[in-house]
């Protein structure tokens, strides 16, 4: 298995329709008085990967089962290509779902399992079952159609589910999760696979989870959820490096929130006071200068001899983690976190250092 | 839609043209009414029947079923959108049920069934009989007509199989649980010359004879109400506490005969209830091994001290210990053994550990348990009718209300009414204390922590009580199987086999065999009825345990607490509202095989609901899901990945439901008829007239078979588990919500 890939072979799956926008028109649910997802507006464009990405409860599932067609919206109007699906069941979507448990069905074998679809589509079962071989030879496991899922490793059961998904060539795949049951070296590969089969098919993919490098490593585009709404959406690198406010900055990775003077606001940026230096820096609509949040990454802050630099600090704590050092430094706007790949200039506790800052890892954001 | 419009249109040609409209002596399938129908109307199919025999009354539902048949070409043809076919369909359906139900109500066995009506259009020369296939399937059709619009309009999450098994299910509750109970409210209402409905209710139900007291201070017995909840409370008491017991002997005691303890609960599941109390007569009774033997030892008569109250609570007590049993043993293992090993670290020796921690853990799980077995004993028949002697029990009374000389049917009603509010009260109580105390956890999640032994007093106890208990159950049913083999008991002790010869005799005559035993005629009809309803019962239990678990839909929680209180519904109180509500057409049944065959589905249906839900929580919503994204439609989703997980399921439901049927008596002994006579009600019969060896040879033959149809069942569904590979989807744990 672990030489297997989602290699497409000689042939495409199909030659493949235009893959399909969805547009999501203030689609919002609720169960009783728990509102899971709070009418929101949202498009994802043909073609494209984003994950939704949000601490759990957020309401990231909710969100792409009304995308599938397993939830009732409470709110709003969903459109895929452009057709209105909002009360259309999850058969004549045109879209296709990989579940996070995989619900492959346990008393059918791999290859009736991925053409369990193709036949409920009313195609003949000799040529459901040919075409089943061709896609499972196509996600790197050829010969094992014959097999019972239960005679499957995890990652093998995974890459069923994506064929059993993919056979149908849908215009959209949902991904719920899907590599949250596998050890974390097989999770790095197959996000990958993923990605890599996504930009060849040229298909439109929602995926949810909760881990923000998966998100980082696999999105066009990203989503952010936080209690039932959006927080952000954004490109991996624009979340990452201008988070809209604490909880982006804190939840797309290691950050420190410290307090700091804004200055010369005009045009979208302004200068922020850290220490002894002044840096440039992109500033969100309607802050106005004054006091202002600021997220700093830890990899953005270097740290240099004593007496040199914009600020100056102590090591309150030093930790040896192989390919870098960690620091708690405490210093005149707090404590900060900082990582420094400098091994061998490993400081110990106690000692008085000087920092400067990266500007590109520094954020204005709103609290 | 089409296709479900295309379904509905078939069943109405089926039900119109090609099946009798009303019910047939000789049965649909024996098809003699094929050739009658040309002279005979009430052979005839509807359409017939309008056409040839003038029976202008059908018209209407027959203009309906064209109807239905425009709409499907105007829709199939894009005449017609969707949304408006769809509406058309609904109001169409609901017009046909109309139409059928007027007719029905409007027109009986005499004519009008209304003078009001004769009045209105002069007299009808004509008159029809009951329900039959047609106006089944007809009804049916219609029904399907009017779900799969509600689908279409957007009900129902736009899914017509989903509509259309509501609409079966809620109309089967209405028909066969609601509407005779209801029947049963109106009889028990029914004004008597100078008083109006309340007063006569009133009436009936404050006599004396219901609520004496002259018990507390004279000779005299006391009201049926007290009888009936006095044994009630003290059955529940006793069975309630000897079930802990057992529970707790067989969870937190090194006892080794565990498996045997197991065994012994299913033998109520097998055995009718009163088998117990003809064990008990052929111990304690006149001619008992117990009177025999104390006259014979200190020329003392007993007399017949077993039957009345204490001879039907001892009955009663040994009868639903094991039913207590098998609700306490889930709540005694539910109880968290890390919890009492808390206790322990926290300095608690075992006494206070098992009296602060541990009992008032399983207070709820008792509590339960107690109210199941008060319904229990409210609603038993056998062990009453048998012991009761001179004792009146709600129960009895309603029976003999029914059978006896003056036939009183509005004293039945008011009295099964009376029944029926118990049985309420109890399941009231139930709902409220499991809704709000369960502390038990349901997780199925192993726990690490190991039971904690009994303290000693405890253990003690246990013992001492238990162990006597299973001496004398063992007791009480080999003298029932021992009883078979005995001339007669009590005079005669010589062994004879006679008795099965009588029953189950074989003789070859010139045609062949000869089924010359007395019991062969109710024993196959028993088990014929019962196969009939078994699979049904399954059916609509793993249909309504699959709508109750897997589809959500406006009237959900309501057709749930229906079925719930359909639950609670006690045989005797069922049995009397169907003679009540199935004597009058439209629905006229009495006297039929098929209102046993209804009978039986609907005391069973709690079996098949439960094996339904039970084995439909063990599988994965995401494979439904999974299939449903996959382009399945409901049907096939349930074809084809659930009802193959659930096959071990239904087999369960199955035999339960079978057995349960051939074991039953409180409903079915107001429904049995000469024609179609029911073993237990058979074996009742001779005991009452003090034919034991017969009733008891034929107790011992019905136990060994159900027996062996379990014991099979166990083996093959057992096979089939392990022949299953764990579910492969369930397999790996989700790492995050
Ligand atoms: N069927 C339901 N009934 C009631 N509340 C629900 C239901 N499903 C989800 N919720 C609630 O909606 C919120 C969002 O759930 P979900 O979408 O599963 O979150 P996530 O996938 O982001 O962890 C949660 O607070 C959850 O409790
Ligand atoms: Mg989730």
């Amino acid at each position: 298995m672990t030489n297997s890939t989602l290699q497409l072979g000689a042939e495409p799956i199909a030659a493949r329709k235009p893959a399909a926008e969805v547009r999501l028109e203030g689609v919002g649910k609720r169960y009783g008085k728990v509102t899971a997802v709070k009418p929101l507006d949202l498009v994802i464009e043909a073609g494209s990967l984003v994950t939704l990405l949000g601490p759990s409860g957020c309401g990231k599932t909710t969100l792409l089962r009304m995308i599938a067609g397993l939830e009732q919206p409470t709110d709003g109007r969903l459109l895929i290509g452009g057709r209105d699906v909002t009360h259309l069941p999850p058969g004549e979507r045109d879209v296709s779902m990989v579940f996070q448990s995989y619900a492959l069905f346990p008393h059918m074998t791999i290859a009736q399992n991925v053409a369990f679809g193709l036949i409920s589509g009313g195609m003949a079962k000799d040529a459901a079952l040919a075409k089943a071989d061709l896609a499972l030879d196509q996600v790197g496991l050829p010969g094992l159609g014959g097999r019972l899922p239960s005679e499957l490793s995890g990652g093998q059961q995974q890459r069923v589910a994506v064929a059993r998904a993919l056979v149908l060539e849908p215009s959209v795949l949902l991904f719920d999760e899907p590599l949250s049951n596998l050890d974390a070296r097989l999770r790095r590969r197959m996000r990958e696979e993923i990605r890599d089969l996504q930009q060849r098919l040229g298909v439109t993919v929602v995926y949810v989870t909760h881990d923000q490098s998966e998100a980082l490593a696999v999105a066009d585009k990203i989503v952010v959820m936080r209690n039932s709404e959006i927080a952000q959406i954004g490109s991996p690198r624009e979340l990452y490096q201008q988070p809209a406010n604490t909880f982006v900055a804190s939840f797309m990775g290691e950050c420190n929130n410290v307090k700091a003077d804004l200055a010369d606001v005009a045009g979208g940026r302004g200068r922020l006071t850290l220490g002894s230096s002044q840096v440039l820096t992109a500033v969100p609509d309607g802050l106005e200068q004054g006091q202002v949040d600021v997220a700093i990454r830890p990899e953005a802050v270097r740290v240099l001899p004593k007496d040199s630099g914009c600020l100056q600090g102590v090591v309150s704590h030093a930790t040896y983690m192989g390919s870098c050092i960690e620091y708690e430094i405490e210093t005149d706007i707090g404590g900060l976190f900082v990582v420094c790949g400098d091994i061998a200039g490993m400081r110990a506790k106690g000692d008085p250092v000087g920092l400067d800052f990266v500007a590109s890892g520094i954020a204005v954001v709103r609290p | 839609m089409l296709r479900y419009c295309m379904l509905a249109l078939l069943g109405l040609l089926a039900g119109l043209a090609l099946l009798p409209w009303h019910m047939q002596e000789a049965g649909v399938l024996a098809g003699a009414w094929v050739r009658a129908s040309m002279t005979s109307p009430n052979a005839a199919p509807a359409l017939f029947q309008a056409a040839i025999f003038g029976r202008w009354w059908f018209i209407p539902i027959i203009a309906a079923a064209f109807l239905g048949l425009a709409v499907h070409v105007l829709f199939s043809g894009r005449k017609l959108s969707q949304a408006s076919a769809a509406r058309a369909m609904t109001a169409i359906g609901a017009l046909g049920f109309f139409l059928i139900l007027a007719q029905g109500a409007a027109i009986g066995p005499g004519g009008w069934s209304y003078a009001a009506l004769s009045d209105a259009f002069g007299p009808l020369g004509q008159k029809q009989f009951g329900v039959g296939a047609g106006m089944a399937v007809t009804t049916i059709g219609f029904l399907t007509l009017f779900t799969t619009g509600l689908a279409g309009q957007g009900g129902f999450r736009s899914d017509p199989f989903t509509a259309f098994a509501v609409g079966l299910i809620a109309l089967l509750i209405v028909s066969f649980t609601a509407w005779p109970v209801g029947r049963m409210l109106v009889m028990a209402l029914s004004p008597t010359p100078g008083q109006n409905a309340i007063e006569a209710l009133a009436n009936r139900l404050l006599e004396p004879k219901i609520w004496g007291l002259a018990c507390l201070y004279s000779g005299k017995s006391c009201g049926v109400a007290w009888n009936t909840v006095a044994l009630a409370l003290s059955t529940a008491l006793a069975a309630t506490m000897l079930g802990l017991c057992f529970a707790l002997l067989v969870t937190r005691t090194s006892f080794p005969a565990k498996k045997l303890m197991r065994a012994l609960t299913i033998l109520p599941i097998i055995t009718p209830s009163f088998v117990i109390g003809l064990g008990l007569i052929l111990i304690f009774g006149r001619s008992g091994i117990v009177n025999q033997g104390i006259e014979q030892l200190f020329g003392l008569d007993l007399g017949r001290w077993i039957y009345g109250f204490q001879g039907v609570w001892l009955a009663q007590v040994f009868c639903f210990t094991p039913t207590a049993f098998l609700v306490l043993i889930g709540v005694v293992e539910g109880v968290s053994p890390t919890l009492e090993e808390a206790a322990g670290t926290l300095r608690a020796d075992r006494w206070t550990t098992f009296w602060r921690v541990s009992l008032p853990l399983m207070r709820p799980g008792v509590a339960n348990a107690f109210l199941v077995v008060f319904v229990e004993s409210i609603a038993d028949f056998g062990n009453p009718i048998l012991l009761g002697g001179s004792l009146g029990l709600l129960s009895t009374e309603v029976y003999f209300a029914v059978v006896g000389a003056q036939a009183n049917f509005s004293q039945a009603a008011a009295l099964a009414l009376l029944l029926l509010l118990l049985a309420f009260g109890a399941f009231y109580l139930q709902r409220k204390i499991l809704g709000r105390y369960s502390y038990v956890s349901m997780s199925g999640k192993g726990d690490a922590g190991l039971g904690q032994p009994l303290p000693d007093r405890v253990r003690r106890f246990v013992y001492g009580v238990t162990l006597p208990w299973t001496v004398l159950t063992v007791g009480v049913y080999g003298m029932a199987l021992v009883g078979g083999f005995v001339k007669v008991w009590g005079r005669d002790w010589s062994p004879t086999l006679s008795h099965y010869s009588r029953a189950f005799s074989l003789e070859w005559g010139p045609s062949g065999v000869l089924w010359s035993g007395s019991a062969w005629n109710s024993f196959f009809t028993t088990i014929q009825l019962a196969a009939i309803s078994a699979p049904v019962t399954a059916a609509i239990g793993i249909l309504t345990a699959w709508l109750l678990t897997r589809q959500r839909f406006a009237g959900r929680t309501a057709l749930e607490f229906a079925l719930m209180l359909s639950f609670a519904v006690p045989g005797t109180v069922l049995g009397v509202s169907y003679i009540l509500a199935f004597n009058v057409p439209p629905l006229e049944l009495t006297g039929t095989a098929v209102i046993l065959v209804l009978c039986f589905t609907f005391r069973n249906m709690p079996v098949g609901v439960r094996a339904g839900m039970a084995a439909m929580s063990q599988i994965d919503k995401s494979l439904d899901e999974a299939a449903m994204v996959l382009r399945a439609s409901a049907a096939r989703t349930m074809t084809n990945v659930l009802l193959p997980l659930l096959r071990p399921a239904m087999v369960t439901a199955l035999i339960y439901s079978f057995v349960r049927s051939i074991t039953t008596v409180s409903a079915v002994i107001f429904l049995t008829s000469a024609e179609h006579e029911m073993a237990t009600v058979f074996i009742i019969n001779r005991v009452i007239n003090g034919d034991y060896g017969v009733a008891i040879a034929y107790c011992s033959v019905l136990i060994v078979m159900m027996m062996v149809a379990l014991g099979t069942i166990q083996l093959l569904v057992g096979r089939r588990n392990l022949g299953r590979r764990t579910a492969g989807a369930k397999a790996p744990a989700p790492a995050h919500a």
